[in-house]
């Protein structure tokens, strides 16, 4: 126990100030009131659905949980379950195989529902693109607010996109 | 030469890794199977191609791996009935490889016992082959459900838990049915292929270089391992070898790659048994790694600096210092918390016993990379088949006979520690000209190359074929993961439901790098 504690102290406060809200990033502007400002007002309940990303987007969505980006500092928790989130960050080119299953998350999450696109693929299929086994970008299947580009995005573009996907006009 | 068989004549093939490939007729599959098998050799990968319009028929390519090298075994089969003997009685890993052959390009095994289909869901009929040179993507496109047969337990008490295939955490989709009785796991039946995005296909009409990218994102996490192997199998067909200090940089990448992962896992699997501080501490560390790469290199997870013939990014004296200094740091706080690790008694408590694969089963299934060096398989592609530079650096193996969760932990710190040493070795190496690439434009015609590399899981294989104008005819990426999925079925079994996560992430596999 001893170790445990020095090694806490000796590691400090590792959490660096979050990014702004980017409004280039913002799809559809008019679905985002007042209300889902409001959501800040308790923690920000994220799901996350890989629907068929190489996983590399994967290990900077858990990076943003480490304690450079902390985001639980934020007030904002991953969940597991759709029922339970405001938001979901979906990862990947949507594979044929995954699109009856991202439609049934989308469909058991309770409003505002909003869909924050995280890197290339999950914007437009990138490398990927669009086969017999890719429907392509999440668009394509399910209604999309934010799109983070990047292969994969950074930690902080994707909390950027977070923050913008829940913050109303400003 | 590797194998010794009076119907097969392997030629050797070009590469940093000694290979040969042959023709074989189907009466001599099985008994050249079984010989590999009975020497200690395994079955790396099984994949076919489509030859109908260049040549004539289709081609199952079986590659075959034991302490001589390589031998890549091409069996050419009937246009109207292509079926070949089945091996997965010899090598058990064949099951899903073999069904994964037939979904895509329609080849089968004949008197396998399990027919089911594996990669395909419902997106394309049945009866339709993507990797087909003639498959119609509209005609043969599909809205069915799965609708897989899984295998059912009965019995007193015993009832099914579904799982996915989108899970809590933040990890990839897959489907995982345990059949349990109380908190016993009886029976775990996995159901992947989820993620199948087309990637084979994907690469017929690529580039040599847009290749070399996509061969980085078959499974994101080991990027660098992929781009190498790929690069390999491209170098060995136009016969070229990378200038020195590009092969010194792809070294230093790769032991960068597996550093950063067991970082991951080792955090991972501290919050999985309740320490929240192990995942704390040790994402720090990997997030300080993470930067030094895009500091240094451009890229967090060094996408896209392997490309065939070379790297594209170099190292100055200040990202020698840079790194030098990060390694010194690195092996300070990982060893202090690996003594914490060691030493808390409710960390070894859920560590050890959890999840065991003995060495013979080991043997039998074909565990291979990190997991099987924990269970005694001691394979090591930087060992066996140390290309340059690692002939040059004399890595140290770790394995372990026990088999467990405790054991996977520990070969991760070994290796992550080695890994420490390596990287130093490397920058005291890593001299020669300032040349990072050759050009390396265009595949000669009708070739076939492999390339070989151990990643942070373990081997990652990349196999090219080229046309007759040098373009990809067909490449086939094989992930460690094929292996060690049916592996993990096996080790949860007894152990109870919530064990699952802590077993699973020991065993850390890609979906993506099998469901291609
Ligand atoms: S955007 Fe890049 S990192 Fe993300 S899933 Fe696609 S290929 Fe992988």
């Amino acid at each position: 126990m001893y170790q445990i504690l020095k090694q806490i102290v000796k590691t400090g406060i590792k959490t660096e100030a979050a990014p702004q809200p980017d409004e280039a990033m913002r799809v559809e502007p008019q679905r985002l009131q007042q209300q889902i400002l409001d959501v800040l007002g308790r923690a920000l309940a994220i799901r996350h659905v890989d629907a068929g990303s190489c996983n590399a987007c994967q290990l900077e969505i858990q990076a943003v949980n480490n304690a450079y980006y902390n985001i639980e500092g934020l007030g904002i928790k991953f969940v597991a379950s759709p029922r339970h989130a405001d938001i979901l960050l979906v990862t990947g080119p949507v594979s044929r195989h995954m699109e009856t299953a991202l439609k049934l998350t989308y469909d058991a999450t309770p409003e505002p529902k909003l869909v924050v696109a995280i890197g290339d693929c999950a914007r437009d299929g990138g490398i990927f693109g669009a086969s017999y086994a890719s429907c392509g970008g999440v668009a394509s299947v399910i209604p999309v607010d934010v799109m983070v580009s990047g292969c994969p995005p950074t930690p902080s573009a994707i909390l950027q996109g977070i923050l913008t996907a829940i913050s109303a006009q400003k | 030469m590797p194998i010794k068989h009076p119907n097969l004549q392997p030629e050797p093939m070009n590469g940093a890794i000694p290979a040969w490939h042959g023709k074989i007729a189907a009466g001599d599959l099985q008994p050249i199977c079984q010989g590999v098998r009975d020497g200690g050799g395994r079955l790396l990968a099984l994949w076919g191609s489509d030859w109908r319009v260049t040549q004539h028929g289709f081609v199952l390519h079986t590659l075959l791996v034991n302490e001589a090298g390589l031998v890549c075994l091409n069996l050419p089969l009937a246009e109207d009935h292509p079926v070949y003997p089945d091996i997965s009685h010899i090598f058990p890993q064949a099951n899903r490889m073999q069904r994964a052959a037939y979904d895509l390009l329609g080849i089968y095994a004949h008197e396998g016992g399990d027919h089911r289909k594996w990669l395909r869901h419902g997106a394309w009929h049945s009866g339709s082959f993507p990797l087909r040179k003639d498959f119609d993507a509209a005609q043969s496109r599909s809205d069915e459900l799965d609708a897989y047969p899984f295998v059912h337990v009965e019995g007193t008490g015993v009832h099914e838990i579904p799982v996915g295939p989108v899970h809590a955490g933040i990890i990839e989709p897959g489907h995982f049915r345990f059949s349990v009785v109380g908190e016993k796991m009886l029976r775990l039946e996995q159901r992947l292929g989820y993620t199948h995005k087309g990637i084979e296909k994907r690469f017929e009409s690529m580039t040599l270089q847009q290749g070399a990218k996509l061969a980085g994102r078959v499974s994101g996490d080991s990027s660098v391992a992929y781009a190498w192997a790929y690069a390999m199998a491209a170098e060995g067909i136009a016969g070229i070898t990378p200038p020195a200090r590009a092969l010194w940089l792809r070294a230093l990448f790769l032991e960068r790659e597996r550093v950063a992962n067991h970082l991951g896992d080792l955090g991972y699997l501290g919050s999985d048994v309740a320490l929240s501080f192990g995942f704390a501490q040790f994402w720090i560390l990997k997030e300080q790694m993470l930067r030094n790469n895009a500091a240094l290199f451009g890229h967090r997870y060094l996408m896209d600096r392997i490309i065939p013939g070379g790297v594209t990014a170099d190292l100055s004296a200040e990202g020698r210092r840079m790194i030098e200094e990060e390694c010194a740091m690195l092996e300070r706080e990982v060893r202090l918390l690996r003594g914490i690790y060691d030493d808390h008694a409710g960390v070894q408590d859920r560590f050890i016993g959890a999840g065991r694969i003995e060495p013979k089963l080991a043997a039998q299934l074909g565990l291979c990379g990190l997991a099987g060096r924990a269970s005694a398989q001691a394979w090591d592609a930087r060992v066996q088949f140390p290309c340059a530079p690692y002939d040059r650096l004399d890595v140290q193996m770790a394995t372990y006979r026990n088999g467990d969760v405790a054991a996977r932990v520990i070969v991760r710190f070994d290796e992550l520690l080695e890994s420490l040493r390596l990287q130093r070795e490397i920058l005291v190496n890593l001299t020669g000209g300032d040349e990072l690439a050759m050009p390396l434009e265009k595949l000669p015609g009708n070739g076939f190359g492999v390339g070989m590399v151990e990643g942070w899981r373990g081997e990652v294989m990349v196999a090219v074929h080229s046309n007759a104008q040098g373009n990809l005819a067909r490449v086939h990426p094989h992930d460690p993961s094929w292996q060690n999925w049916p592996v993990l079925e096996h080790a949860v079994l007894d152990n109870i439901v919530p064990d699952f996560p802590l077993i699973n992430k020991s065993f850390n596999l890609s979906y993506s790098g099998q469901d291609l």
